[in-house]
């Protein structure tokens, strides 16, 4: 093989303060005409060392070259001079302007209008995108955002692109489009280097795999002479077992019932449209579904967020409809939201770990003060369990690494002790070791009887780790299936809508409920009238 | 009547105008500037200076000369006044509230002490007529010339701004530039835009613009016979409030300057109400606020919300 060579680091080193060492000695070639995947687990320097790259950070020692030069890229307008054009994870985009305008940014050009809506639009065309060039970035999907991010690289006549971590919300069909996207960009002379956890996509579209581990550089290997194992131990540096363990545990009474629960969006769309389903102690039931079909919303009025507009929820026989949030959690009732921006709910970022222990305990004790001490040893304590790795209990949140977050997230609910867990993307951007700590979490509770509803986005990961899954297609079930006796193709279909199973097979009413289907008549009366008062 | 009421709003209004102008280039910027009332302050003495100094030193005053030395004058101890906001809250990072309301307090001791050395009540009334016209428009009691032909200068060069800032925030590059920094300063860099240049740029231009109607308010609104007594600042925050009732357009903030203008002549008009009857016209401006502002989130429009980057400090390497 006789490549030329697009872009080379040598002995790159960045270091965060004086303790902090993102990248040390990283050296990297990427090759024209090639796609290059970057793999390593979380904290492990990827997104820094692209950040060199792309020009947002100024690497302390080491050099780039571009074609074979020496280059300086100390700005993001140096790195799209070398043609270099990175999509980055939490888009840059600017929410009111249309995928023109963002487009256009920054580009030293005059500002017409028409002239570049035609130019995104060839571009396009030309390598297979669907856009519209007027919309606003606010009505886009992920994917559509995407897109525009790619564009714009194209735009300025990027030859080397960075994506890092483009899969993480995209659905199954999305990522293929995107694949061909990039195969496309590929035999069109263009290099690509693209940032992800999932080590199938690495195998799928890539040419080489360099991994780098706790900011080292390990090594670099061609993706048609390896494997999933291999990858994996170089990335984590031992071996790993990939399996996922399936507890099987003896069925339990339901302890969460749902029955024709209707809720209404942020924007007074209906989210929900009359779902019934149930979980039982001891028992993982996934929830799946294109991310945006409610599934939000489902999360928010069981934890007593959003009030639902029907239906009921019942909680050992319980109605917990109206109650309070508080209430709810006291009940054991404990729901963990891990949004795309990961720090958006759950947890204050500038408050330590320590400060986001005590937001969930304040209320116990009597005294008007706050007992720190309590949080702190149960915030060591977590840091122990889970292989948090942070400086200290008082460190900001913000400050730690995706995964780190999210354990506290999880780990936090977790320590309340409760019956019922709700956990929507757990594991979203987190790394193969994470992730499995993520999951052992959970199949522990689902051990101790704990009924966990699991909503995600990795159906393959969802197909090992769950019971049962429910599937979502725009606020509406498609059906329960077990997850034995089901297939990744089912499952894509029934999450585009395309397969219906909800008239095949009786769903989501649990045979040996804890209430006599005279009482849930009686309580889906009450609800009428009342509402109807209303 | 009415005619005086609306010629009146608009001559009122223009004060109110040019603040919200440059309030709406610096929250552009993704800056709430509360020292703009000060700053207004600060440009009417930049212009008493310019006065003092050209009218008082010639034995004959050319009257365009004059204006244009004034207008420079304002605009330079206002962009001066920028600057240091800019300097406090773009590089050094502080609390954009806290530096604004400082300017405020500070603008109006600056006039209030220079009041005394430059200002001069007969020279200043006696070259007031070169603000009020100018162009040598006629006197007409025709209704159509009353409002649209007998302003002075400044109101016209107002609008005029407005006009040029509606055009340059949506047709110019680097308007999209602008917008791009106070909606999502990272992006704008991502883009290679220098974002701490555009930033000093906008807020010092907007600082120059919001005085003007310090200049305005004392030598044509109160014909040269308000300085240090006169309170500007008050006007100033009509003009914050103004920016948002008029949802950072331009163009908007034109009819809403003469909205707000009227509402603050009125109780002069109304003699026959009583004094707190009248003074209840003077809530009506910040009443209308609250009710566009409870409107737009109500309409959820997305398009019509502040700059989403506003009042926030942007520094790469942070996360």
């Amino acid at each position: 093989m006789n490549k030329e060579i697009a872009l080379e680091l040598r002995n790159i080193t960045k270091r965060f303060g004086s303790k902090v060492v993102a990248n040390k000695n990283v050296s990297l070639t990427l090759y024209k005409g090639e796609i290059l995947s970057l793999l390593g687990e979380n904290g492990s320097g990827k997104t820094t060392l692209m950040n060199m790259i792309s020009g947002i950070y100024f690497p302390d020692e080491g050099e780039i070259l571009v074609d074979g030069k020496p280059a300086v890229i100390a700005s993001p307008k140096d790195a799209y001079a070398y043609k270099i054009g990175m999509i980055h994870q939490h888009f840059k985009l600017v929410e009111t302007f249309s995928a023109s305008e963002n487009i256009v940014l920054g580009n030293n050009e005059p500002y017409n209008l028409k002239k570049i809506n035609k130019r995104v639009c060839e571009i396009a065309d030309r390598y297979g995108f669907v856009i519209d060039p007027k919309k606003k970035v606010h009505d886009m999907s992920v994917s559509e955002k995407q897109t525009v991010e790619i564009i714009k690289a194209l735009y300025r006549g990027s030859d080397i692109l960075i994506l890092d971590e483009p899969t993480a919300v995209l659905t199954p069909q999305e990522i293929a489009g995107l694949f061909d996207v990039l195969r496309k960009m590929r035999d069109d002379g263009k290099s690509v280097i693209i940032i992800t956890h999932k080590l199938n996509e690495v195998l799928e579209i890539s040419d080489r795999v360099s991994i780098l581990r706790k900011g080292e550089y390990i090594g670099t290997v061609n993706t048609a002479e390896t494997n999933e194992k291999e990858l994996t131990e170089m990335m984590v540096g031992k071996k790993v077992d990939l399996k996922i363990n399936r507890v099987l545990i003896e069925k339990k009474k339901p302890l969460l019932e749902i029955r024709n629960l209707e809720v209404k969006s942020d924007i007074g769309s209906t989210a929900i449209k009359d779902i019934s389903f149930y979980i039982r102690g001891g028992e993982i039931l996934g929830v799946a579904g294109i991310s945006g079909c409610g599934q939000k919303e489902l999360c928010e009025a069981i934890a007593g967020l959003r009030k639902p507009e029907k239906g009921q929820i019942m909680h050992k026989g319980e109605s917990i409809i109206g109650l309070p949030a508080r209430e709810i959690i006291k009940k054991g009732i404990s729901m963990s939201f891990i949004p795309e921006d990961r720090l958006g709910m759950g947890l204050a970022p500038s408050f330590s770990m320590t400060d986001n222990m005590m937001l969930k305990i304040y209320n116990e004790g009597h005294s008007p003060f706050v007992r720190r001490k309590k949080s702190r040893e149960n915030a060591e304590a977590l840091i122990k369990k889970l292989g948090i790795v942070t400086p200290s209990t008082e460190t900001p949140v913000r400050r730690l690494s995706g995964g780190n977050v999210q354990k506290i997230l999880v780990g936090r609910e977790i320590e309340s002790g409760p019956n019922v867990i709700v956990t929507a993307y757990p594991v979203r951007g987190l790394d193969i070791n994470s992730s499995y700590q993520i999951y052992d979490i959970l199949n522990e509770q689902k051990k101790k009887g704990v009924g966990i509803v699991f909503v995600g986005e990795d159906l393959d990961v969802m197909l090992a780790l769950c019971d049962k899954i429910l599937v979502l297609c725009h606020g509406e079930v498609m059906g329960v299936v077990h997850a034995s006796k089901t297939t990744k193709e089912e499952l894509g279909m029934m999450m585009t809508g395309s397969l219906d199973l909800t008239n095949v097979k009786e769903y989501g009413i649990a045979r040996d409920s804890n209430l006599s289907e005279e009482e849930w008549s009686a309580a889906a009366a009450e609800d009428n009238t009342v509402r109807g008062e209303e | 009547m009415i005619t005086t009421i609306i010629v009146n709003a608009i001559r009122m209004g223009t004060i109110f105008l040019f603040g919200c102008l440059g309030e709406i280039l610096t929250e552009k910027a993704g800056h709430l500037n509360l020292g703009i009332p000060g700053i207004m302050c600060i440009g009417a003495t930049g212009g008493g200076f310019a006065v003092k100094l050209y009218a008082g030193n010639v034995t004959e005053v050319n009257g365009l000369v004059l204006v244009i030395l004034s207008i420079l004058g304002t605009m330079l101890f206002a962009g001066l006044a920028g600057l240091i906001y800019s300097f406090l809250t773009v590089t050094m990072n502080a609390n954009q509230n806290v530096t604004g309301l400082t300017m405020t307090t500070f603008g109006v001791g600056f006039m209030k002490f220079f009041a005394k050395r430059i200002y001069d009540q007969k020279l200043y009334v006696s070259v007031s007529g070169y603000f009020k016209n100018l162009f040598g428009f006629e006197k007409s009691s025709n209704a159509f010339a009353q409002i649209f032909l007998s302003h002075g200068v400044l109101v016209y060069l107002s609008i005029l701004t407005a006009i040029l800032l509606t055009l340059f925030l949506k047709k110019s590059r680097f308007g999209l530039y602008l917008r791009s920094i106070g909606e999502s300063p990272a992006t704008a860099d991502a883009a290679g835009i220098n974002v701490t240049k555009y930033k000093y740029v906008f807020i010092i231009l907007g600082s120059a613009i919001s005085g003007l109607g310090g200049l305005y308010y004392v030598m044509d609104r109160s014909a040269g016979t308000q300085f240090a007594e006169a309170a500007i600042d008050s006007f100033g925050w009509m003009a914050v409030a103004l920016v948002i009732a008029s949802l950072w357009k331009p163009i908007f903030a034109v009819f809403g300057s003469i909205v707000f203008g009227g509402l603050s002549i009125m109780d002069a008009q109304l003699k026959t109400l009583s004094l707190s009857d009248q003074k209840l016209f003077a809530l009506l401006p910040y009443l209308i606020t609250v009710i566009v502002l409870i409107v737009v989130s109500m309409l959820k429009l997305k398009d019509n919300q502040p700059p989403s980057y506003l009042g926030q400090t942007y520094f790469r390497e942070d996360r």
